[in-house]
């Protein structure tokens, strides 16, 4: 507990200060997550499911933090293009962790769906905000969700009422900025209550050179015959350590799909936890990731099919350059009474130099006796005979790797349900493997 | 009981007019090798595959390779195309005058040969028409040519697909991904189309046909065919040299060219076997 204890000596120090700049329904939670990350602290590679990657060792630092909301110096509308612009979406930024409240003029919502603040969320619906917020994102069993929900003040909040859909997606740009080390502790509610329909980009970005230690808890409650979409694209700095935490409850008939981009980052932990708690709810899960130099990306799923008929599609890619190390660990529970499941797992990882590695470890508990429950790995270099077939036709060998690392990542961006984004998608990985995505290369802060 | 096929000889229309107008020195210089392979030795996995092959391929020529299982016929393909597989000990090749096995696999196409693989690769989300596109982009580059527009380029695409009867939806789709055995094969004689190669390298592009894609592919490579180009069609079988005629046969037996003739070697062959050639 030497790391945590500064941790806690800091919560205890600035309570006051923590709750002065949050709000009643967030503060409630404080205690109970104080109590669970005393007990549980950071979890280190001594627990098996972080037997690849150490979590407390990013916290070892010294670390600022923003509690008294010190306003950061940006416009985002004007300083910052996005990589995925042009989607016709309305677009809402998180600074650090607090939503950018002037915002602009954004195009009308339909009736009685609220997307912002959820500071302000919590006052405007305190009845729907009490009865979702920090409840599947249970701190008792996560020392991270509980360090969290400590600490969060602000964050986003999607909350789309019954039989609503949200035809154009919604963007949302996390930029880190800070000209200090900091800790930056990020909340994402989405709630799509019964047959309600909603399309979310994350977009994560990185605009100043120190480092961050970001931790983000996003919670998903998908109603009866809600349709969730919730899609993350990771493009930050090296010096970022992204430890996220996604949550999805899903009811009767619901369909989530949650992917995660990783384009460019430093080190990121992705813990996936899925629960399907009613007959034939759906779960598409898909995972990409792109690393090279010492990056390190880890993806952790846990998915529990609870009641019969459901499904679940799990897809995780992993293109690893240099001295890269990727980690992979899928989890499914099949409950007793979880009969009729049909479960799939796949991790498929391309290695392109001696040095980078893979972790991958597929974990299947079935406890019911009729279900199809599948799981696939496969770890591979590029395929000579490929290259040699696009070559034989006239394309070079650097150009021929290009297309066929390209081609890797087809399958998980067939995974995203917004066709103009899966377009910008595939540039951006083309891009990326050619090693012409820069840091913030579109950022106008940086230049 | 062995069914005897009685096959009707077609005329030679090979050789072009123009041959024998010009003077003889013009004459020797249009005839002047396309390829020219000399005491070509060839490993895989430090087994001698190829023991000394010496073939020379004129402009306007096809030449058919036969031979047994196991002879070297296909190996001669990849070295040609320049699979790295494959690795030559000693001997030559040269291609247009310039020496080929300098090239890597890439400028040998660029250079105008093209192999229509025995197994075409499975390549999921590469798609046909992005493959082409950078295919033919990369040669005309080669060439000091511009890109080709969109427009035209669907153009091309439908007129060699119409050419080889293909269906579009085929195109739409990834490389050879899911394509039956026959699909597979006159998608290479697509892709042939598309390029137009100097020298096309056939390897037994008939097997896996049934007889009506065999007529379609032959007849789409009778069409490409003109008097500067050549073809090498590598085939077990003398039914392909009957829709592609054939005015040199070899027979490839352990590594080496032991018999070389005209077309009715082919026939000799469909009716003789090998033995007689392999244990004289």
């Amino acid at each position: 507990m030497m790391i945590e204890q500064q941790y806690i000596d800091l919560f205890n120090d600035y309570r006051s200060e923590i709750d002065a700049n949050s709000v009643a329904g967030l503060n409630r939670h404080r205690d109970a997550a104080f109590e669970a990350f005393c007990r549980l602290g950071f979890p280190t590679s001594k627990l098996e499911d972080y037997k690849h990657s150490d979590l407390s060792r990013a916290f070892d630092g010294d670390l600022g933090l923003n509690l008294r909301n010190i306003p950061i110096p940006v416009d985002p509308y004007e300083a910052f293009k996005c990589d995925v612009p042009n989607l016709n979406t309305n677009v809402y930024f998180l600074i650090n962790d607090r939503f950018y409240a002037n915002g602009h003029q954004q195009a009308p919502l339909p009736d009685g769906v609220f997307v912002g603040s959820l500071q302000r969320f919590s006052e405007t619906h305190p009845d729907i905000f009490n009865k979702h917020y920090a409840k599947i994102g249970d701190c008792s069993a996560n020392g991270v969700v509980a360090y969290n929900t400590m600490f969060a003040q602000d964050g986003f909040v999607i909350y789309v009422p019954e039989n609503v859909t949200v035809d154009k997606p919604l963007q949302l740009i996390n930029i880190l900025r800070g000209g200090v080390d900091l800790n930056v502790n990020r909340r994402i509610l989405v709630i799509a209550e019964k047959n309600a329909h909603v399309k979310l980009l994350v977009c994560d970005h990185t605009v100043d050179e120190v480092e961050f230690v970001v931790t983000q808890v996003a919670e998903i409650v998908a109603g009866r015959d809600a349709q969730v979409d919730f899609y993350e694209l990771e493009e930050n700095s090296v010096k970022v350590k992204l430890l996220n935490n996604v949550f999805a409850e899903q009811a009767e008939n619901s369909n989530v799909t949650v992917s995660t981009i990783t384009l460019h980052n430093g080190f990121t932990r992705n813990n996936y936890r899925f629960r399907l708690l009613g007959e034939h709810a759906e779960a598409h899960i898909g995972g990409l990731a792109i690393c090279d130099k010492e990056q390190h990306i880890d993806n952790y799923a846990f998915l529990e099919h609870a009641v019969p008929n459901c499904h679940s599609n799990e897809l995780f890619k992993y293109a690893l350059q240099e001295r890269s190390t990727g980690v992979f660990c899928g989890r499914i529970l099949v409950d007793k009474g979880a009969q009729k499941t049909l479960a799939y797992q796949n991790n498929k990882n391309l290695i392109t130099s001696e040095e980078a590695r893979i972790f991958s470890k597929p974990q299947l508990e079935i406890y019911a006796d009729d279900v199809k429950c599948s799981h696939g790995l496969t770890t591979g270099q590029i395929d000579q005979d490929a290259l040699f077939y696009l070559q034989a036709r006239g394309i070079p060998e650097e150009e021929a790797r290009m297309l066929l690392m390209v081609a890797f990542t087809q399958d998980v961006v067939d995974l995203v349900r917004i066709e103009m984004l899966q377009d910008r998608l595939i540039q951006l990985i083309n891009k990326r493997f050619r090693g012409e995505l820069m840091r913030c290369g579109n950022c106008e802060v940086c230049k | 009981m062995i069914e005897k096929i009685v096959i009707q000889k077609r005329p030679q229309v090979r050789k072009t007019a123009v041959q024998f107008v010009l003077s003889p020195l013009f004459n020797d210089l249009y005839m002047a090798n396309l390829l020219k392979i000399t005491n070509l030795h060839a490993v895989v996995e430090n087994k001698e595959i190829l023991k000394g092959i010496n073939l020379e391929v004129n402009k306007g020529e096809i030449h058919a390779i036969m031979g047994p299982n196991g002879s070297g016929k296909s190996t001669l393909a990849s070295v040609l195309a320049g699979n790295p597989k494959f690795e030559v000990t000693r001997g030559s090749v040269t291609f247009n005058g310039k020496e080929l096995l300098d090239m890597d696999p890439a400028d040998r196409a660029k250079e105008g040969i093209f192999l229509s693989f025995q197994y075409p690769i499975e390549i999921p989300g590469v798609s046909m028409v992005n493959f082409m596109r950078a295919a033919l982009n990369e040669q005309r580059k080669y060439r000091g040519e511009e890109q080709i527009s969109a427009s035209n380029f669907l153009k091309l695409m439908r007129d060699k697909r119409e050419l080889l009867g293909i269906d579009s939806q085929l195109v739409s789709r990834s490389v050879n991904e899911g394509f039956s055995g026959g699909e597979k094969k006159r998608n290479e004689i697509f892709q042939m189309a598309m390029l137009d190669p100097t020298l096309a390298i056939l390897d037994e592009t008939d097997s896996g046909l049934d007889i009506d894609a065999l007529r379609i592919v032959a007849s789409g490579v009778n069409a490409l065919h003109r008097p500067e180009k050549a073809t090498l069609v590598i085939t077990h079988y003398q039914r392909l040299l009957d829709y592609i005629q054939p005015d040199v046969v070899h027979v490839l037996y352990n590594g080496k060219i032991i018999k070389t003739g005209g077309p009715d070697l082919a026939l000799e062959l469909e009716e003789r076997g090998y033995d007689w050639l392999v244990n004289p």
